[in-house]
């Protein structure tokens, strides 16, 4: 084990090339691109054994991610913004295919005009695609997050692809200590992979060809216990990390100082650090506030969301993305478990840090102080000015 | 390579969901007896991605990814590449795409993954139109033909993608034509020992799409290279020669048959005939054929 100083994106690249992926395929695009610069640099180094394929479109990463891990080989690529919306049909080829692909996703906004700042409309809008996200608030937890995902996807009662999502520039670019295990201590922790399936000479198979509605309707069936069963996988998983290697972040949520808290607030990504410091904060002034910050938003932490909302029923959602027409995708979900099962809970819905706006915990203190204070609506634009 | 001795061992089973004279499993038939048993198709959506037949049957004996209609030469790379970290790089990889996948949406995957050098084979079946969508237009049309998205025949010529692939310095680029079967697997083997993007495009008479009798797919095919429509030739090491009845006409040998034997027993190319003579639009399409032979003899003699 050693501390290393480094940014979100050359820890993610790190993490990736500890997990020794056999392929490799991407393309740049800000702010991820410091991720594939730094693979590049592992592999033309030999310090990464792997094929590093530089296609010429996002569509053809994870194309070639999906023809190589149909090979039977552990697969990673990385992107951002655009280029995951480019991805966005392979996305939902990857996960019909049940083929256990790992990506980081540096979050960033969609143009036009162009933006290159935090915003999680780009990886909101796959959420449909039946991957696996991860959202993460600091680089450790990038770092052990990528690892521990190919251990929950590879694993036979899931086999779906996974997305680590990091916030442009706020993680991406931002240098902070991570310990850094042994080589050895990862190989323990994640074996070689296994496929479950693979286009092999031996044993000729068709994957992917024409299937009647009875047959198609069993694999959305199978896709959902595969996200179902991921439940259990990534507290085992993360449990299994904190036993081994010493550092948690909590398993599809992170709980924050919420066991007496009357106001209990939901964010994701980097977001959730802020929120933490502005919880602290304000206990200092006697108000109990708390921390739900959502790790995983696929599979949706329903149980945990329910739970807590049964201890308190004053939720405050952050939201650095819109569904527009309707609200942050992360408020409108939890309305949506908590409806039937918590009668008496109320989620007040905060829009804020689009397109790279700056929220502090000075901007979350004020949001708590609106809901206290009886000044928040159903959904507040915070911020607008 | 003649007929009687091609491998006996069948790829393309019985049972599957082509069309009574259909070109493309025609000319696969042939592939993958020239390809052998290690072979790894991958197919984006096309005509054959219904003949293999549903799920959960197939009607090939190789391993098959079916994949996105522009995705197959980038899915060719992620196999490739695994392979060759599995240390099994003598296993053929292999793209099987009609012509709107190569053409036109797949056109920026294949030329990515041949500027990458990917050692794959892709092959192009080139029907000509979009059919399994009912024929429609597609970049690889020919000037004049009928399809559903230009009923009153196309405005354009058809897009030179040979010249598209030559351009990327490939190691091996061919056309065939289905009616051709030894021309077809004595180039598909060439293929075999050559290292790196190979491209081999097959003229397809497609009978549903092209509006012509099931049972006259082979004459159609020699038709079009007898008349000089469809060009056999082979790039290789950075020469490009004719072959077969094609290299005839090239040496003035053989004079070509009039177009209009081949364009007469088209459907799709009625309207030139009745109710009267198109000569405008003949004439043009015979001023292109010559004009794309003076090109190709100037490439060949360089």
């Amino acid at each position: 084990m050693k501390v290393v100083i480094d940014t979100g994106n050359y820890i993610a690249a790190r993490a990736a090339m500890m997990a020794k992926p056999k392929v490799v395929a991407a393309y740049p695009i800000t702010p991820q691109t410091t991720i594939v610069e730094g693979i590049a640099k592992y592999v033309e180094n030999d310090e990464l054994d792997a094929e590093y394929i530089c296609v010429e479109s996002e569509h053809s990463a994870m194309s070639a991610c999906i023809g190589a891990a149909a090979t039977g080989v552990r697969t990673f690529t990385a992107t951002s913004s655009h280029g995951l919306l480019l991805m966005h049909e392979m996305l939902h080829w990857a996960a019909l295919a049940r083929l256990p692909i790992v990506m980081c996703n540096v979050n960033r906004a969609i143009g036009p005009g162009w933006n290159i700042w935090c915003d999680e409309n780009d990886s909101i809008a796959q959420r449909d695609t039946g991957w696996l996200q991860f959202y993460c608030s600091s680089n450790q937890e990038v770092f052990d997050t990528v690892i521990q995902a190919y251990k929950i996807v590879e694993n036979e009662k899931v086999l779906l692809p996974a997305m680590i999502n990091l916030g442009g520039f706020i993680l991406s670019h931002t240098s902070l200590p991570v310990r850094i295990p042994e080589q050895k201590e990862v190989d323990e922790f994640l074996p070689p992979y296994e496929p479950k399936w693979r286009l092999d000479v031996n044993h000729p198979i068709t994957h992917g060809n024409i299937i009647f509605p009875d047959d198609y309707y069993k694999i959305r069936y199978n896709m959902q216990l595969a996200q179902d069963n991921s439940r259990k996988i990534i507290k085992e998983v993360a449990r299994e990390w904190r036993e081994k290697f010493g550092t948690y972040h909590g398993d599809l949520v992170e709980e924050y100082r919420c066991d007496d808290a009357e106001l209990v607030i939901l964010a994701m990504g980097a977001i959730g650090a802020e929120a933490k410091v502005a919880v602290d904060k304000i206990r200092k002034n006697g108000l109990k506030v708390g921390l739900l910050r959502i790790r995983a938003f696929r599979p949706f932490p329903e149980e945990e969301i329910i739970g807590m909302a049964k201890k308190c029923n004053k939720l405050l959602v952050i939201d650095r993305n819109i569904s527009v027409g309707n609200e942050g995708a992360l408020a409108g979900e939890t309305r949506a478990c908590l409806k039937d099962r918590v009668e008496d809970a109320n989620v007040y819905g905060f829009i804020a840090g689009l397109g790279g706006k700056d929220v502090t915990y000075i901007d979350i203190e004020k949001m708590c102080k609106m809901v206290i204070d009886g000044k928040a609506g159903r959904v507040e634009w915070y911020g607008l000015g | 390579m003649a007929i009687k001795d091609f491998p006996i061992e069948e790829y393309v089973l019985p049972g599957n969901a082509a069309c009574p004279g259909c070109p493309s499993t025609m000319g696969l038939r042939t592939v993958l007896k020239a390809l052998g048993k290690k072979t790894i198709l991958t197919i984006p959506a096309c005509c054959t991605a219904v003949i293999q037949s549903w799920y959960p049957y197939t009607s090939f004996n190789v391993p098959t990814l079916n994949i996105a209609f522009e995705a197959a030469a980038s899915a060719a790379s992620g196999i490739a590449a695994a392979l060759k970290k599995l240390g099994e790089e003598d296993i053929n990889v292999v793209v099987w795409a009609g012509d709107g996948g190569t053409y036109d949406i797949g056109l920026q995957a294949l030329s990515g993954a041949i500027e990458r050098q990917t050692n794959f084979l892709y092959i192009c079946y080139n029907n000509q139109i979009y059919s399994n969508t009912g024929i429609q237009r597609s970049g690889a049309t020919p000037y004049a033909a009928w399809t559903t998205t230009t009923v009153k025949g196309k405005k354009e010529f058809r897009k030179d993608i040979g010249e598209i692939i030559i351009a990327h310095h490939v190691p091996y680029a061919a056309t065939a034509c289905v009616s051709y079967p030894e021309d077809l697997y004595n180039k598909v083997k060439k293929t075999m020992g050559i290292r790196g993007p190979k491209y081999i495009e097959i003229l397809a008479p497609c009978p549903p799409g092209w509006r012509f009798s099931m049972d006259k797919t082979v004459e159609m095919g020699k038709l079009a290279v007898e008349t000089g429509a469809w060009i056999l030739y082979e790039y290789e090491n950075g020469k490009l020669s004719f072959n077969g009845i094609s290299k005839s006409i090239a040496e003035g040998k053989y004079k070509p048959k009039p177009v209009e034997d081949w364009l007469k027993l088209q459907g799709r190319f009625s309207h030139l005939f009745k109710p009267e003579k198109d000569i405008v639009r003949i004439n043009a399409i015979k001023d292109h054929i010559r004009d794309t032979w003076e090109h190709y003899k100037k490439l060949a003699s360089l």
